[in-house]
């Protein structure tokens, strides 16, 4: 693509808020006083804008935002993705077909010489070389001409790369050839052996290598390709009273959709109309469908089950929550941790030091080695440029945590960056916050205890008396008999009685409802019933006694329901060797029964909103690595303040930009899965620099004939060529090894 | 005859030191709202980039170069990254607010450029 071609773009857009056709001037008015724009077209019936020019997306959208409209950037991330795949295929066989041919003309010469059948340099054997020599200078152009334009370039911006290597060492060992092809009484008899073959196969073995290690790296990327295969293709928009189906792309901002069953959620949006179950385990590993209704918010890329909807979009394109959790893995998929650092500050000079290495090795050999000297000289020359690999070094790292990010994500754990991946390796201590994490954080009647042994009859007093009151536990108990189907009685003289409970007159009766000071003070003996209000509270439940016309007539218990897998996955922490606490606002003796039934090691019970933070602060203070889990909006200081903060959502609706870690679902198994990744990702990581620093603080010194003292033999340039063509592609394998991880004593 | 051998050896680790670390290339591109960089034989053009503090800054890539090397750039310090289409172009929007020098490269770190911010 030519680069004043390339600034003559085509955006398309979806405007939304255009109510009649008069908009549309307005709009078309609007993008073109966007500097660069060449032409604006906007289509009322589609509600969407094509604009050519050389301008920013964002620019457009921010002139149009600012003339009151809504507009959004439409554009297919599935596409970008079919394009890169196609463009990948396309290089592959380039590399396959350049290797092909290096290898034709390599073999062949390489098998003669295994067979002894080179002829010499005299007579006819001289014609046969210098054939040869303008066969593998074909080679060198068309197979490795890249290599060589890539050394030349880097070299005129003071720098050097696997190009570098890969020129020096090829061109070398074929300049060398001719000049002994073209001048063989240069060098002494023993000498004149030369080494077009070799040139020829590591090019081959290079350009093979970097076919294998193309294909293994598309692998590393399966998660990303996965998001954004949820994507749906069409979507069903109900335009003049008229459903049909539009691409993607062609859905604005507002637009009312209907939704099938078996559909794929096509963007972001509220249901309008019905009511229907909807599939959100691509997203956040919830296996059960979440039932969705009126007002209820949808999310692109999820299954709809079982109804038919209406919703209207919300979000479209790119600003969908499917598009922001792409974006968010890719970006974090490409940020650094610290294990890489020294990797990358060594593989920054590594190719200058390699260089220095190779006219060491020349040296050494030149003056100190045996004869024929030219003949060692060139082969431990060469042999230490080509075998050297800054590639595998560079790649230990990355590629491994676009693999850990990714297969995080399969989980429906989102990783702000490799750094907080590596640290969730490291912590100590696990703070759980309680309402919302450990527990539902939807307080639900939990126990009924009816002198008379009407519970139902029980239940509809007290929920009949507490429909007008709009503390918690009231919604708890009316929400109760709901589910109950039980009916409501109305409500009449109601008061409430600050610190203590409720009163109120239903169907002729005088109602009261709260706690044991409000019973003491209207005179209402319950001390025969004591044993089981502290049998309830030693449960975590609040007792709320209930008394008609001045007589006790039972108790409803109201409790926040522990999350029926938060004592499993508190157990998956205790195993990988935390120590988990829990942090609350409530009081000690819910706070630990609510401890006692999920197993936690420690509980920080009465401690304010903003104390959080200085608790998780004061555990830091006694070397602990600390991850905070809580809800990432009221918890945001103590994340923040944490080693690793984990935000915990429902469903989809979280604010995934809050914390280092954000779980898509509710569970705290989240938290164990992403602790596992992360050690699995580190090992991998920590493989991959092992047998990088190893394969080159071993191979150099090896190529460059540190054992030819003590065996005799040196490494062949083109088994070297061999081992560095296959040590990136080992590396990269061996962070494939990480798709198939799976975290111990999963559900 | 070996002695000059010798010293040209020599002098060719010294070049390698001088060239590489501490030579620097002296084409600094100025760039105004925007500016296209090209990806291709394992280079970015231009690589020294420099860029006005504050400012908004446009830098479009445009990948030729069809090794996987090629396929991401990363701004390692300012936590942006981005993957770049084969034979297509990639706008990466940056303000930054800090005077001072901020590398960008491959994600192996063979491919690198370096932003100025004045």
């Amino acid at each position: 693509m030519d680069s004043n071609v390339s600034k003559q773009t085509t955006i398309r857009l979806s405007v939304g808020g255009m109510s009649c056709a008069g908009c549309v001037a307005a709009v078309e008015d609007t993008l073109k006083t966007v500097p660069g724009v060449a032409e604006a077209r906007v289509n009322f019936a589609e509600h969407t804008a094509e604009v050519s020019g050389s301008m920013a997306a964002e620019a457009l959208i921010g002139a149009v935002v600012a003339a009151g409209y809504e507009a959004a950037e439409l554009k297919g991330s599935d596409e970008e993705a079919e394009q890169k795949e196609a463009a990948e295929l396309v290089y592959y066989r380039q590399l396959l077909k350049k290797s092909m041919a290096a290898a034709v003309v390599g073999v062949p010469l390489f098998l003669m010489g295994l067979l002894g059948a080179m002829p010499g340099m005299s007579g006819g054997g001289r014609l046969f070389w210098l054939l040869v020599a303008v066969l593998s200078l074909f080679v060198l152009v068309y197979s490795g001409g890249r290599f060589f334009s890539g050394a030349w370039k880097s070299f005129k911006n003071h720098n050097a790369n696997m190009d570098t290597l890969i020129a020096l060492g090829t061109g070398t060992a074929w300049g060398y050839s001719l000049l002994i092809t073209l001048l063989p009484d240069l060098v002494p008899e023993q000498a004149r052996h030369v080494y077009f073959e070799a040139a020829a196969i590591i090019i081959a073995l290079i350009n093979f290598g970097s076919a294998l290690e193309m294909r293994a790296r598309g692998k590393t990327s399966e998660a990303i390709k996965r998001l954004i295969g949820l994507q749906a293709k069409t979507a069903r928009v109900v335009r003049n009273g008229q459903e049909l189906d539009v691409p993607i792309e062609q859905v604005g901002l507002g637009e009312t959709l209907r939704l099938r069953p078996g559909e794929k959620i096509a963007v972001d949006g509220v249901i309008i109309e019905g009511h229907t179950s909807v599939d959100e385990a691509m997203l956040t590993g919830e296996p059960m469908p979440v039932e969705k209704q009126m007002a209820d918010e949808l999310v692109a890329g999820t299954i709809n089950k079982s109804g038919t909807v209406l919703f209207r979009a919300t979000r479209i394109g790119k600003d969908t929550a499917l598009a922001r959790i792409i974006e968010m893995v890719r970006q974090a998929q490409n940020s650094k941790p610290a294990i890489g650092r020294l990797a990358d500050r060594i593989a920054a000079v590594f190719v200058p030091i390699v260089l220095i290495i190779a006219v060491l090795t020349f040296l050494a050999w030149f003056n100190f080695g045996p004869e024929p000297r030219a003949a060692y000289v060139l082969v431990t020359t060469m042999t230490v440029l080509i075998i050297a690999c800054p590639c595998a070094l560079g790649l230990a790292t990355p590629i491994s945590i676009m693999v850990g990010v990714g297969k995080a994500a399969e989980f429906g754990v989102l990783v702000r960056n490799g750094e907080a991946l590596q640290r969730a390796g490291q912590l100590t201590t696990v703070v759980l916050d309680k309402t919302g994490t450990v527990t539902e954080g939807r307080p639900a009647v939990t126990e009924l205890i009816a002198i008379d042994g009407d519970e139902q009859g029980l239940l509809s007093v007290a929920a009949s008396l507490e429909a007008g009151s709009e503390h918690p536990l009231a919604e708890a108990i009316v929400t109760g008999a709901k589910q109950r189907n039980l009916e409501l009685a109305k409500v009449q003289n109601f008061t409430a009685i600050a610190g203590q409970g409720v009163q109120g007159d239903v169907a002729g009766q005088r109602l009261l409802l709260g706690n044991q000071k409000l019973m003491a003070d209207m005179q209402i003996d319950i001390s025969a019933y004591l044993d089981q209000v502290q049998h309830l509270a030693r449960q975590g439940q609040t007792p709320m006694f209930v008394a008609v016309d001045g007589r006790y007539r039972g108790i409803v218990a109201v409790a926040d329901p522990i999350k029926p897998d938060s004592k499993q996955a508190i157990e998956r922490l205790h195993q990988a060797g935390l120590r988990v606490v829990m942090l609350t606002g409530d009081n000690r003796a819910t706070a630990e029964a609510v401890a006692r039934q999920v197993g936690v090691d420690e509980v920080l019970a009465e401690v304010l909103p903003g104390d959080k933070a200085g608790k998780v602060a004061g555990l830091q203070a006694h070397g602990e690595v600390v991850a905070m889990v809580g809800d990432g909006i009221n918890d945001a200081p103590a994340l923040a303040r944490a080693d690793v903060g984990f935000a915990i959502g429902s469903g989809t609706d979280v604010a995934i930009e809050s914390a280092d870690v954000t779980l898509m679902r509710g569970s705290l198994h989240g938290v164990a899965d992403a602790i596992a990744v992360s050690k699995a990702t580190v090992r991998n990581i920590k493989q991959n620099l092992f047998g990088a620093f190893v394969y080159n603080s071993l191979g150099i010194p090896v190529a460059a004939g540190l054992l030819f003292p003590f065996t005799g033999m040196l490494l062949n340039p083109v088994i070297a060529g061999a081992a560095m063509a296959m040590s990136s592609v080992t590396v990269v394998s061996n962070a494939n090894r990480l798709r198939w991880f799976k975290p111990q004593d999963k559900r | 005859m070996d002695g000059l051998i010798n010293l040209l050896a020599l002098a060719l680790i010294g070049f390698i030191v001088w060239w590489f670390w501490l030579a620097k290339s002296r084409e600094v591109q100025v760039a105004q709202k925007s500016i296209d960089v090209i990806v291709d034989g394992g280079v970015y053009e231009p690589s020294i980039i420099e860029v006005s503090r504050g400012e908004m800054i446009t830098l479009n890539f445009i990948r030729r170069d069809a090794s996987p090397c090629a396929e991401q750039v990363v701004f390692a310090e300012l936590g942006v990254s981005a993957e770049l289409p084969l034979e297509g172009s990639k706008k990466i929007e940056l303000r930054l607010e800090n005077e001072g020098e901020f590398g960008f490269s491959c994600q192996m770190g063979m491919y690198r450029g370096k932003l100025i911010v004045k």
